[in-house]
């Protein structure tokens, strides 16, 4: 007779075990409950991912997640008032504003008159409320980031979000502005998901800012599932200046139609546990992808990038540049792997990564993977890590430059050259400006 | 006072004597130029003047207007008057040569106490000075040093050293890597910059540099010390005999 070994439930387990079935009850939206029940399995299935799991083994989340906070309620007038500020960082670029308070949206906060001919915004609530047959349907397509354990709780435990439809043709010359805030006191767990669908031929520039507090260890698991048409150009800006105790989970579920146009850039200097995953796949031919970030860490903060770029059409071009600054005792993770199928023939894609360190205690670890099925096509990886030049470093300070000065100026040239990717002028001043502060603040 | 003065200066590099008991005294407005075999503690002595951590002072000391300057960090050097045109200007991607340049003059500023230049006296000067030497203003916004021949990189140092007005530049092996147009070019601009309220200390290994900035003294380094003192015509004598009179003692321990 052989003993089945159960894994014991960590506390973060158990706590979302409870709030699963206490939330089951609650639930009467028919098929997205079936997908709900589904996900919460998988999830029940395998339990927080550890170091042993592949596509985890930097960040240890059931090491790193010690316990499941309640699920946010509906924000009250108090956390409503704390977000009235928030999304500053993009004032500058003139966007309309969409404000989703602990993963709510709401209108009264939201810029949501006269929108442009060709533009829907309407919340995830609302959807699930009426059964949006166009949410359900895109619920039941298989989506690239499905079957990760933070996309399939985000799937389970879902409340709202914003759901943006940009229609075939249509130009925004605004951008689109999803404020996300914690508003709460106390530390509650946020599960927002937002669908963003632009049209054949569209384009829009989707800025995004998610922030919150210092002091309270909040949990954000945010998820994005975006579709975009062939030959439409979608630019999209994140930001991330999380409070200091926060845990952040993103996911990019992304499928991208042919000769389209698409760069995503994620600014990080907030949280203390942030993982932003991407999974975009390239399904049409012919299509432009940007991919590029730059994190900005200090302290004990661990922010992981993990990206999969999925190539199941040929003749796409894909660029990835992320640079991680590392300080005190931070910890910067990249993880990227390239997908080529079988018959995505000329594809032409490749994946860098730099890390700076700036401290004995921090640490850089890279992964990149390249998965290539085609015969005729050019890919290529790179990855470094390493400390400012003391050369250079004495060079500045020669003419004069004082240290902590000449090392700003050398960190912002580091930074400088993946923001410079940024397409859009105001969100890349904005992340250069972002910059200056972060190395003004630095001790 | 002497504006600068060094007594029996001894300098380790990785546990290698390279600077064994140099003595030398410059005086307000002197052109003095140090030459020596390779190996022989020249650049060693550039770098330690303007601070490059490596280098373990194990005795002697070296005196600015008075002060000790082994007790400074390298930008308070600068801006005490000390300027280091570098043999191998280094390239920094992503600074703009502009940005660079406004950044050390009033970091300089700021530490001596004087206000910052308004960006129209700024570029007043830049231009002025980069037209002087023949740099492009469209080399200005460019990266400092990024994809620049070895010429501009040597005359973009000696704009630098224009903008900061150092009361001593010392110039490591400005010649090298210079054909003969470039030379004078760069000596023109050096000599420009001649004035009673600047020295200046050229180090360099062949003569060819001393035709067209002519020093008042010469000094023959070999082995870590000054072993001869003349005026400049010991630069043609050495340019005649080579270095070997001086070398005989370097074998010896």
């Amino acid at each position: 007779m052989t003993a089945e070994i159960m894994p014991i439930r960590t506390a973060a387990e158990s706590g979302f075990a409870e709030a699963f079935a206490a939330l089951r009850g609650g639930l009467a939206d028919g098929a997205i409950t079936a997908r709900r029940e589904a996900a919460f399995r998988h999830f029940e299935a395998r339990g927080l991912p550890h170091r042993r799991v592949e596509e985890w083994k930097y960040t240890d989340l059931r090491a790193l997640m010690r316990d499941a906070k309640p699920l946010a309620g509906v924000p009250d007038a108090a956390a409503k008032a704390r977000a009235k500020s928030a999304g500053n960082i993009f004032a500058a670029a003139d966007a309309r504003r969409i404000v989703l308070v602990d993963g709510a949206l709401v209108p009264e906060l939201s810029d949501l008159a006269r929108l442009e001919p060709g533009l829907r915004i309407y919340s995830l609530a609302e959807a699930l409320g009426h059964g949006s047959p166009e949410f359900t349907r895109r619920l039941a397509t298989a989506a690239p980031a499905e079957g990760d354990v933070a996309y399939e709780l985000n799937t389970a435990f879902m409340g709202d979000g914003a759901i943006v439809e940009v229609e075939a043709g249509a130009e925004l010359a605004r951008p689109l502005h999803l404020v996300f805030v914690y508003g709460a006191e106390r530390a509650t767990a946020i599960f927002s998901r937002s669908l963003v669908i632009v049209g054949a031929g569209a384009g829009l520039t989707l800025l995004e800012s998610h922030e919150g507090p210092d002091g309270v260890d909040y949990q954000i698991n945010t998820a994005l599932d975006l579709v975009v048409g062939d030959r439409a150009r979608l630019n999209r800006v994140k930001v991330n200046t999380e409070g200091d105790a926060a845990l952040h989970l993103a996911t990019l579920s992304a499928t991208i139609g042919a000769k389209a146009s698409v760069s995503d850039f994620a600014f990080l200097t907030g949280g203390l546990v942030v993982r932003n995953q991407m999974f975009v796949k390239c399904a049409g031919a012919g299509t432009t992808l940007d991919l590029g970030g730059a994190s900005l860490l200090k302290g004990r903060q661990h922010g992981d990038t993990t990206l999969l770029v999925d190539h199941a059409a040929g003749g796409c071009q894909g660029r990835e540049l992320f640079k991680s600054v590392l300080d005190g005792a931070s910890r910067g993770v990249f993880q990227g792997k390239i997908i080529v199928r079988p018959g995505a023939q000329k594809t032409d894609s490749r994946m860098m990564t730099r890390a700076l360190l700036l401290s004995e205690d921090a640490e850089a670890d890279n992964k990149p993977e390249l998965e290539i099925f085609a015969d005729d096509v050019q890919c290529g990886h790179g990855a470094t890590s390493g400390a400012l030049d003391d050369n250079l470093k004495f060079y500045l300070m020669a003419r004069g430059i004082p240290e902590k000065d000449a090392e700003a100026l050398l960190i912002q040239s580091f930074v400088g050259e993946v923001i410079e990717t940024v397409r859009h002028e105001g969100a890349r001043d904005a992340l250069a400006a972002a910059t200056l502060r972060w190395l003004g603040e630095r001790p | 006072m002497s504006l600068l003065e060094i007594k029996n200066l001894a300098v380790k590099v990785d546990d290698r004597e390279i600077l064994k008991g140099l003595d030398l005294v410059i005086e307000r407005g002197e052109m003095h130029a140090i030459m020596g075999p390779n190996g022989s503690g020249k650049s060693t002595l550039a770098h330690v003047l303007s601070g490059k951590p490596g280098y373990e002072v194990t005795a002697g000391e070296v005196k600015f207007e008075g002060a000790d300057l082994l007790a400074l960090a390298p930008d308070q050097r600068a801006a005490r008057g000390i300027f280091l045109a570098f043999q191998y200007p280094l390239e920094i991607p992503g600074v703009a040569t502009m940005t660079f340049l406004r950044t050390a003059l009033n970091a300089q500023r700021k530490t001596r106490g004087e206000p910052e230049l308004s960006t129209p006296e700024f570029m007043k000067r830049v231009r002025e000075q980069a037209g002087k030497l023949a740099i492009d203003p469209d080399m200005l916004r460019r990266p400092v040093n990024v994809g620049f021949s070895g010429g501009e990189k040597k005359r973009n140092e000696i704009l630098q050293m224009a903008l900061l007005e150092p009361k001593l530049a010392v110039l490591d092996e400005t010649d090298s890597g210079l054909d003969i147009d470039a030379l004078k070019v760069v000596a023109d601009g050096v000599n420009r910059l001649r004035s009673p309220d600047r020295a200046m200390l050229v180090i360099t290994h062949y003569q060819r540099l001393l035709n067209h900035i002519v020093p008042d003294v010469v000094h023959v380094l070999s082995n870590g010390r000054i072993m001869r003192t003349g005026g400049s015509e010991l630069a043609l004598e050495l340019e005649a005999k080579g270095y070997v009179p001086y070398q005989d003692e370097a074998v010896l321990p």
